[in-house]
């Protein structure tokens, strides 16, 4: 890494998102246009400010059309412009700002916008159907599996390793669902669920069960990204994206640690680094770390170094990743309240992280004025991390 | 480098069979798709919406405009056809599977007047010889009762008698 | 600048999706997936009630699912080893759902086991049987059961499952880390 090489700083200065919804009546485009057109809103621009487009969004499968990026470009505002669309799986929701960030950063544009899609109510009888084909097809596939199984039995290693009680990795879902309640888009807010809902919903693939699980969604969500050069004019309160890093584990899976996720820890040294962060416990305000699955979180904040190995969960207990916590960690309500449109997550991690950090959070605002937060997401076969550092200077 | 070993005999090299297990993609029109296909189903009539100040009416309308973004309104709704002219066309004389057709068919870019938007349909009542950018042709629907509110719902584009 | 979330969108019920205009789309996708050089002898090897891996001599690593090449140290793999088929557990989900995500009354055991003879994590997914919910554990030591030699084609389901070893005591295979 390079970092003399970094010409530009980079800043976000708007943001949008749609409803997230089990099924949402707009196409693709039309929901794309509908968080593209509120960002730029936000950011007092028009598309005729936009010198490039950067599209996020995750199998084609979803939506059996090919080439999905092209397909959603005129709704993305991408029309006789730079465009590229970049994909890795849920890993996207913060890989797309990423790619819109080096845009930006190289000293090639000056304002991007980044627009991440997903609609997966087409596919049916469900998106499960598409997701088999992530698998290998000559080893996994024959036996049927479902995309749940590898959660589960990542899931039940971790807790083995770490000796990790499933009551305190239920407590992240009862978290996050009564934070989504202060969220206008979201699909699962409930203020009234209790930790019993969860360790007594349905059991799916065991030690998962229902409630431990983020729901498949449509939405679209966007982020406006300019250079050091005109964010001031833009507005008072630009949120800088301080730091970036990514990373991809081997496709083996049934060859790695399960336990614990390097790639994270690599690619959150990687982000730290750059942004100079030397004390990630002492220095980070609010974490929006991937969390489609209650325990997902945990290992995140731990790999995020946000926590030692197997102690999120004791943090989640005594309540410091509460909003109003010692580190409040998905104060939008994640992906388990608020949705999980793959990338469109952009709206709930790095979206959030923007509406929090300039103090726009409305009924989510996190208490003490927050400076700093981390936004990281998850994807591909369970192999790939992306992370955002993001600071609020003044 | 290559690998140490390969396959002396090709019948030792296995594979997979499967297809794709999604039964089906079920793909809502959208808002503006909602009212392109009902007014085509109810009223038997073709919308489009106009961006005024970019000077272009989408057919089939859309909610924004994809040059300037501007939002489309209700008000940007308006009647384009039936009738429309042929900005391009092909003539198929061969089938999906490669088999030579009995009739050519014929498939066009029919335009409403925008110059740059419009859709694909069939053409018909018309010798494949006699096809011109620019005829002006016009819609023909399936009778009432038969419409679904489909691209399907009108049969094909003729000539203007 | 502007209020920060205006959320837009029309969500829809099962049955209003079904009331707004739209299209069904049947895929016909078929596919032959090759199994490559690796994965061919491997199941080749399945067929004759073998499990073989591959030797990284770099790594010292036994490849299980087998490669030609290895990820980590970019190289050749140098020659096969045939394992004796028994291993253990190294996690497991007790599924309630299929494939398609609908609801099933007998559960499915499933999960990684490694195999004796190869490092850890050198194991591949199956099913696990002749077990129920309250036994199963991580460290449980599993053989496989193989399909009759007439019924096996070279898949990874000419073995039916594995199933726990009588009389082996369940093993440590990896220490539990210390917390913190």
């Amino acid at each position: 890494m390079n970092l003399g090489k970094i010409h530009k700083d980079v800043a976000v200065v708007g943001a949008g998102m749609t409803l997230f919804s089990r099924r949402l009546q707009e196409t693709g485009k039309e929901m794309s246009w509908e968080a593209a057109q509120m960002a730029l809103d936000q950011a007092d621009l028009s598309l005729d400010d936009i010198d490039a487009v950067i599209m996020g969004s995750a199998p084609d499968a979803f939506d059996g059309v090919h080439k999905k990026g092209d397909w959603l470009l005129d709704g993305a505002g991408g029309t006789n412009r730079p465009y590229m669309r970049v994909y890795t799986g849920g890993g996207t929701a913060v890989f797309a700002p990423i790619a819109g960030w080096w845009h930006v950063a190289s000293g090639l544009f000056e304002k991007v916008l980044v627009l991440c899609e997903e609609k997966m109510s087409s596919c049916m009888p469900h998106a499960q159907s598409a997701f088999a084909h992530i698998w290998d097809p000559i080893l996994d596939r024959p036996l049927k599996p479902n995309l749940v199984w590898i959660f589960s039995m990542e899931m039940q290693r971790y807790m083995h390793t770490y000796d990790v009680r499933y009551e305190d990795i239920a407590l992240v879902a009862v978290k996050n669902k009564r934070n989504a309640v202060g969220h206008p888009c979201a699909q699962l807010a409930d203020p009234d669920i209790t930790l019993d809902d969860v360790l007594t919903s349905e059991p799916m693939a065991l030690p998962v069960r229902r409630l431990d699980i983020s729901p498949p969604s449509d939405g679209a969500a966007a982020v406006v990204l300019v250079s050091e050069d005109v964010a001031y004019e833009l507005t008072n309160e630009p949120v800088w994206i301080d730091g970036v890093g990514w990373c991809i584990d081997s496709t083996m899976w049934t060859n790695r640690d399960l336990a614990f996720p390097k790639f994270v820890a690599h690619a959150a040294r990687m982000a730290y680094e750059m942004a100079g962060i030397k004390n990630p416990r002492k220095e980070i305000d609010i974490a929006e770390p991937y969390d489609p699955f209650d325990y997902k979180e945990l290992q995140h904040l731990e790999a995020l170094g946000l926590a030692d190995p197997g102690q999120a969960a004791i943090m989640t207990r005594e309540g410091k990743t509460q909003r109003d916590g010692e580190l409040p960690v998905c104060p939008s309500g994640g992906l388990l309240g608020v949705g999980n449109p793959i990338a469109a997550t952009l709206g709930i991690k790095v979206g959030e992280l923007f509406w929090q950090l300039s103090g726009q959070a409305g009924a989510r605002q996190v208490p003490g004025d927050p400076a700093v937060g981390v936004a990281q997401a998850w994807g591909d076969l369970m192999q790939f991390s992306s992370v955002i550092v993001m600071r609020r200077r003044s | 480098m290559t690998f140490s070993e390969k396959f002396q005999r090709t019948t030792e090299m296995k594979h997979w069979l499967g297809d794709m297990e999604v039964d089906h993609f079920h793909y809502t029109a959208g808002v503006a798709g909602e009212r392109f296909f009902i007014a085509l189903r109810d009223r038997g009539v073709i919308l489009g919406a106009r961006c005024a100040p970019c000077g272009i009416t989408y057919v089939p309308p859309r909610i924004y405009c994809e040059h300037c973004f501007a939002e489309l309104k209700e008000d940007a709704y308006q009647e384009v056809g039936p009738r429309g002219w042929v900005r391009a066309f092909t003539i198929a004389r061969l089938g999906k599977d490669g088999h030579p057709l009995t009739e050519p068919e014929i498939l066009a870019v029919i335009d409403f007047g925008s110059d740059s938007t419009g859709f694909l349909h069939k053409l018909s009542g018309v010798a494949p010889e006699e096809v011109r950018v620019g005829l002006e042709v016009e819609a023909l629907l399936k009778p009432k009762a038969q419409r679904e509110g489909r691209i399907t719902d009108i049969e094909h584009f003729r000539p203007v008698a | 600048m502007n209020q920060a979330i205006k959320p837009k969108g029309r969500s829809l019920s099962a049955e209003q999706m079904k009331q707004v205009p739209h299209v069904i789309a049947r895929p016909q996708a078929k596919y032959a997936w090759a199994a490559g050089v690796a994965m061919s002898h491997f199941l080749e090897g399945l067929k004759q009630g073998k499990i073989l891996g591959r030797r990284c001599m770099a790594c010292e690593r036994v490849l299980v699912p087998p490669r030609m090449f290895c990820e980590r140290c970019y190289r050749t793999t140098d020659g096969w080893v045939e394992l004796p088929g028994t291993g253990v557990i190294e996690t497991f989900s007790i599924s309630y759902i299929d494939t398609n995500a609908n609801r099933i009354k007998d559960p499915i055991f499933v999960g990684v086991l490694a195999f004796d003879g190869a490092p850890p994590h050198c194991g591949i997914m199956h099913y696990f049987g002749e077990v129920s919910p309250e036994e199963i554990h991580i460290g449980m030591p599993v053989e496989p059961v193989w399909k009759p030699e007439s019924e096996r084609v070279g898949a990874i389901t000419d073995i039916k499952y594995f199933r726990p070893r009588e009389g082996i005591p369940s093993k440590r295979i990896s220490q539990r880390r210390k917390r913190g």
